[in-house]
């Protein structure tokens, strides 16, 4: 799947490949402007507002912006993906 | 009232000030009245390119200074009819103008050629900001590089909010045998990563040193190959539709060169 495509695995070794992935996703922080920090701030509110709710696992957490083919026609659009491995539901809210 | 097209690329030596000596003596072959403007304060290089570095008397900035008229800081290029450079000067730097200047004069030249190419310099900083205030038109030069790829596309973006829409890509120094092998970007991947339209592609080419060398554009030399592509880039800047490369015939040298550029029929 494009997953598979996007981390290279089972892909060509032809350099230009690589080049032209690693451009891909560089472009994508380039042009959104993103920072590091900026990343940061954004998985910091956003894990503040799901620890109310879910107990997750912070060492597996993965947040990243990346790319993905948009439904309909079959332009690359940015998208900000977030892993986030759960430990177990908080019962006392519900 | 002429075009004013800028020769931009953010990365340095990836080949604006050749491609300006070309696209301006190709236009002029094709009899336009054409001006190079040297937008790189400091650092000139397009007046040596040209072969008229002996015949610099006045520059830009003494021009945008009032210390002489226009037409005196214009070096018409003999070889060729109506073709004039105006260099930048060498002793100043970026700074000693204005976009407001830069602007005006542009304007200026307008009026007086059909069209005005300005060589920019390298980077995003006040020489660019000079280079890109009187264009209506762009065009960015890249190499297959993952560093000339990504400095295009920061360019890209700030020709467009710049209001420079629509800007054109030259894709300089294309290895047709490092592409055949999978190790240099081909143009469907170079188009495909800055999604703007291509202008044109230029293969590597030993010629490129020795015209410059000369002081000879390529463009003027009818066994250079890359003079070849930049006679395309100016039918395509007059608006003639000039194929790509045509694909019909399998054999012959330029249609396995166009395959090897992984070029679709166009």
């Amino acid at each position: 799947m494009d997953l598979f495509k996007l981390f290279g695995k089972g892909e060509s070794n032809n350099s230009k490949d690589i080049a032209k992935e690693r451009l891909q996703l560089l472009l994508i922080h380039d042009r959104a402007n993103v920072s590091p920090q900026f990343l940061e701030m954004i998985k910091g509110e956003i894990m503040h507002v799901i620890a109310d709710y879910i107990e997750i696992d912070e060492t597996g957490l993965e947040f990243k912006l990346t790319r993905t083919k948009r439904d309909g026609d079959n332009s690359t659009v940015p998208a900000l993906v977030a892993n986030i491995p759960i430990k177990k539901m908080k019962e006392n809210i519900r | 009232m002429g075009e004013v097209i800028v020769i931009t690329s953010g990365k340095g030596g990836v080949g604006k000030t050749t491609t300006t000596a070309n696209i301006g003596t190709g236009l002029a072959l094709e009899g336009k009245s054409v001006v190079l403007l040297d937008a790189d304060i400091g650092l000139r290089n397009l007046d040596v390119v040209m072969g008229l570095e002996n015949r610099i008397v006045y520059d830009l900035v003494d021009v945008i200074d009032g210390i002489c008229r226009m037409k005196q800081a214009l070096i018409k290029d003999k070889r060729y009819q109506n073709l004039y450079l105006m260099p930048a000067a060498q002793t100043k730097d970026k700074n000693a103008v204005t976009p407001e200047q830069m602007l005006k004069l542009t304007k200026e030249l307008a009026e007086e050629f059909d069209f005005v190419i300005v060589d920019c310099p390298a980077g995003i900083e006040q020489g660019f900001k000079n280079a890109i205030a009187g264009a209506n038109r762009s065009i960015v030069v890249t190499t297959p590089e993952v560093s000339a790829v990504r400095d295009a596309d920061r360019i890209i973006g700030l020709l467009e909010s710049n209001g420079l829409k629509n800007p054109q890509l030259v894709i300089n120094r294309v290895k047709i045998d490092m592409v055949r092998r999978g190790d240099m970007m081909n143009i469907d991947d170079m188009v495909d990563i800055l999604a703007i339209d291509l202008l044109g592609v230029i293969p590597d080419d030993e010629y490129i040193v020795v015209s410059t060398n000369r002081g000879e554009p390529a463009i003027s030399d009818s066994k250079s190959l890359a003079g070849q592509a930049y006679r395309n880039i100016v039918k395509r800047i007059m608006g003639e539709n000039v194929p790509f490369m045509s694909l019909d015939s399998e054999e012959g040298f330029m249609a396995k060169l166009a395959k090897a550029f992984g070029f679709r029929r166009i």
